[in-house]
């Protein structure tokens, strides 16, 4: 049994759950995640550590509610045990002195990209964080990435906070603001980081994306997670999350991602959460 | 109560209900229903009490069969659990799942007059003699030697080792990557073949005998194995062979295209079938191809019919190389399995969602033994068929999961991806550290990696004597 420390929604729809893991808390590297379980009969799902405190054991997770499980999940009160939190499962994002490094995240993924920036801004790199999402109020976390990025971008859909648009504009405004980037790293939806990566690859930039097919085990056991990088079939949850964006089979990803929307619909329906019904 | 007489040989093997196929192929019910107690007596009276038990000589774990037969016959269900639970920690698995046909019933006297005891029947009735009764006996544990043992992996070799090393007064920690333990009994083999309150009742056993269990935990990512050896003196390794193999063919990343492991974990860990009261979905379709003619075929097509589809076994040999029990290619054939035999998909071709909705694939013919002993399948040129489906199961084969030799540098590795270990003690290269079960031996059998974990434990356990 894990203990949820704090769970509040943050923004809308986006919900910061603080659980209780000192296992997972005291291994956990940048860019890896956990798989959760919210009771008895509920389904396992993979969800990323967005930052963790070693000596209180506990990790935080940032989730978006968009189907029956995170639903129930965004209903967790404070003070209650979950049936499972295993991890840290992945490998790590590779960390090292790559020079300027950008680094995107977009919904979940403002969440996610937190722990990599800050390690790479103690390797010394400059670090560029960049954040999508509909509408300025749907931000989160600026604080604290402020502190680990030498520079931070806002980016709108509705054009309240920053550059106005997505995700497909940021090597424009790089080069604006003529800053030569080193390595690309995109966390959040599968949408953004596809367009991410459509975005650098005329520039030939080499693009970090973390992948988020659907997962059971986590462990490599049951193939779900299968995602075509290069010509090669791999399972993101033991060979990624993390792959070069520009190899991936996007397409596939899309498609595989939806196997379930159907049952998922069910699902929802039938969610325990009652107050986060409307989709983002 | 009635001593077995010196009578005339009775070659009348009492056959076990079943649910009649037309009634069970709608239900995840147990397909075989188990004997009554007077059947039981009945078959265990007919046994000769071998002076020099062939049987025994081909069970694995060497379980006293004559010894726990001759108690059946005397309706004493109590020492004859004893007698089987001295040698077997799950007789109730083992009498569901074991290969019989090719271990003790196989060289029991009578076989060559065709009557050969239903050894796996009597123990399975004992077991569940046994959980019918109102408690459970709990043996006597000694006072604990303080020494600390770690077994990863709840699979049927690590409870072997844990239930062992337990009676003996060790300290013992099972740590678990799924939430549930039991392995492949848990999330492979399906409801109807092995109810999980089975799997669920030996684990608690277990608890109860003090075993530490921690599930949720990944052996190689949530600590490594260097990190246990620090804190127990001795580390059992039965991670199973649980990475799925696939053909490496067009079209296998198509949705409705499955590795056997995901579509029975989906239904027996997570319940699909009961979705969407439980939270993880199944599709139900309408027509599966299931690649593959092992039990764990036999597993998936019985799941798929049993979820409504018309569903084929496509095996590229014929019906006499399918390795699967007999037993269960005859259940499948009777509940309406279709069996395609000497087929081999070389393709598979998606709608334009991305759905499977066709497989292409060869024609073969049978040529000489293969390594194996069985002949091997020739591809027939020009034979090329399509065959419409819209989900395919592949259920070709395991292999042991890398993460721990990737995280343990000091382990022997086989070539096919399994930790090298002694045949007879279960050692690996590593000082303390022991292995076996399927990591070792590659996909194989209950009792076999029952039989690895009780050697290792033997072994452990002189190790741990041998501490001062
Ligand atoms: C490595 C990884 C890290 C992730 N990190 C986060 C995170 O930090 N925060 C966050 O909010 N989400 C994260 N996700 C996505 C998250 O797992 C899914 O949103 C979640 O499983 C949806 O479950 P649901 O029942 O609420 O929704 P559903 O209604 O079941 O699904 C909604 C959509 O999510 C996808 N999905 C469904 N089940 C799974 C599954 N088991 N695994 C992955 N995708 C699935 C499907 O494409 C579906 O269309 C991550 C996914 C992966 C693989
Ligand atoms: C569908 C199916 C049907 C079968 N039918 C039969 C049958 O009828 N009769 C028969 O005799 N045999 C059958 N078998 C084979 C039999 O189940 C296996 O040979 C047996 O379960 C092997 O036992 P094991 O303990 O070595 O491994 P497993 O049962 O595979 O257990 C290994 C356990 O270790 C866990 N694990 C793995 N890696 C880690 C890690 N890094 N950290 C922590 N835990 C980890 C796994 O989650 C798993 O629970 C079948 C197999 C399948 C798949
Ligand atoms: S454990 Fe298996 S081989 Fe041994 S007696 Fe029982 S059924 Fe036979
Ligand atoms: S060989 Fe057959 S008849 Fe003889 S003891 Fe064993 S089960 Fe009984
Ligand atoms: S989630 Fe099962 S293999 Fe990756």
């Amino acid at each position: 049994m894990f203990r949820v420390i704090e769970n509040r929604m943050i923004v809308p729809n986006i919900h910061l759950l603080e659980i209780e893991a000192p296992a997972v808390a005291s291994e956990v590297r940048p860019g890896q995640f956990v798989i959760l379980r919210v009771n008895e009969d509920g389904e396992r799902i993979p969800v990323s550590i967005a930052d963790w405190d070693r000596e209180k054991g506990t990790i935080m997770t940032t989730i978006l509610t968009i189907g029956g499980t995170t639903g129930d999940l965004a209903k967790v009160p404070a003070g209650a045990d979950i049936p499972t939190v295993v991890g840290p499962l992945g490998n790590a994002t590779a960390i090292d002195m790559f020079g300027t490094v950008l680094c995107i995240g977009g919904c979940y993924g403002i969440g996610s990209i937190y722990p990599i920036a800050r390690a790479l801004k103690e390797k010394g790199n400059r670090v560029i964080t960049a954040i999508e999402a509909r509408s300025s109020y749907l931000f989160y976390w600026e604080d604290k990435l402020e502190k680990v990025s030498d520079r931070i971008i806002h980016i709108t859909r509705d054009g309240t906070k920053g550059f106005r648009g997505h995700v497909g504009r940021i090597l424009e405004i790089m080069k604006a603001s003529s800053e030569t980037i080193d390595r690309i790293i995109i966390n959040g939806c599968t949408f953004l980081m596809k367009r991410g990566t459509d975005a650098s690859r005329p520039f030939g930039i080499k693009t970090i994306v973390s992948l988020n097919p659907i997962m059971i085990d986590g462990t490599g056991m049951c193939g779900v997670c299968r995602v075509t990088v290069g010509s090669n079939t791999k399972f993101a949850c033991v060979d990624g999350p993390d792959f070069d964006g520009h190899q991936v089979d996007w397409q596939e990803l899309l498609q595989r991602r939806k196997t379930y929307v159907r049952e998922e619909a069910v699902a929802f329906r039938t969610s325990r959460c009652e107050e986060h019904r409307t989709k983002p | 109560m009635a001593e077995p007489q010196k009578k005339k040989l009775d070659l009348n093997r009492r056959e076990m209900p079943k649910q009649p196929p037309e009634v069970r192929k709608h239900n995840f019910g147990e397909v075989a229903l188990g004997y009554s107690i007077e059947n039981a007596v009945r078959e265990a009276e007919r046994c000769l009490q071998c002076k020099k038990p062939l049987c025994v000589s081909k069970c694995p774990v060497e379980i006293d069969i004559p010894g726990f037969i001759k108690s059946v016959a005397q309706r004493d269900f109590t020492t004859g659990i004893k007698v089987l639970k001295e040698k077997n920690l799950l007789p109730a698995v083992c009498g569901r799942v074991c290969p019989q046909e090719e271990q003790c019933e196989e060289v029991c006297v009578l076989v060559k007059k065709g009557g050969q005891i239903a050894i796996g029947r009597l123990e399975r009735f004992l077991a569940d003699w046994e959980a019918s009764q109102e408690t459970v006996g709990i043996p006597e544990i000694p006072p604990s030697t303080g020494r600390k043992v770690a077994v990863v992996g709840g699979g049927p070799a690590g409870l072997t080792v844990a239930g062992d090393l337990i009676k003996l007064g060790h300290q013992v920690t099972i740590f678990e990557a799924l939430h549930k333990l039991g392995g492949v009994l848990t999330y492979g083999i399906p409801e109807f073949r092995l109810p999980k309150a089975i799997v669920n009742r030996e684990v608690d056993y277990l608890r109860r005998l003090g075993t530490e269990i921690v599930p949720d935990f990944v052996i190689g990512k949530t600590r490594t194995i260097e990190s246990l050896l620090k804190e127990y003196n001795a580390i059992f390794i039965g991670a199973g062979a649980g990475l799925p193999w696939f053909m490496n063919i067009p079209g296998e990343n198509l949705n409705g295209v499955y590795s056997a492991n995901e579509y029975l974990t989906r239904m027996n860990l997570m319940k699909g079938f009961l979705f969407p009261e439980y939270r993880t979905p199944i599709k139900e379709h309408k027509q599966v191809a299931v690649v593959g003619g092992g039990n764990v075929a036999m597993d998936c097509a019985r799941t798929a019919l049993r979820l409504g589809a018309e569903t084929r076994i496509i095996y590229r040999r014929s019906r006499e190389e399918l390795p699967a029990r007999l037993e269960e290619v005859e259940n499948a054939e009777e509940e309406g399995i279709i069996f395609e035999f000497l087929t081999l998909p070389i393709r598979y071709i998606g709608d334009e969602n991305g759905w499977v909705k066709e497989i292409e694939y060869l024609k073969m013919k049978l040529g000489e033994p293969d390594a194996s002993g069985r002949r091997s399948p020739i591809p027939i040129e020009g034979s090329q068929t399509k065959l419409s489906v819209d989900a395919v199961v592949c259920a070709i084969g395991n292999s042991p999961n890398p993460l721990i030799p990737a995280t343990t540098p000091g382990l022997t590795m086989g070539k096919k991806g399994n930790i090298v270990a002694d045949e007879q003690t279960g050692k690996t290269s590593m000082d303390r550290i022991w292995a076996g079960g399927d990591v070792v031996t590659g996909a194989a059998t209950v009792i076999l990696a029952m039989g690895a974990g009780r050697k290792a434990a033997r072994s452990i356990h002189e190790y741990l004597c041998s501490l001062s």
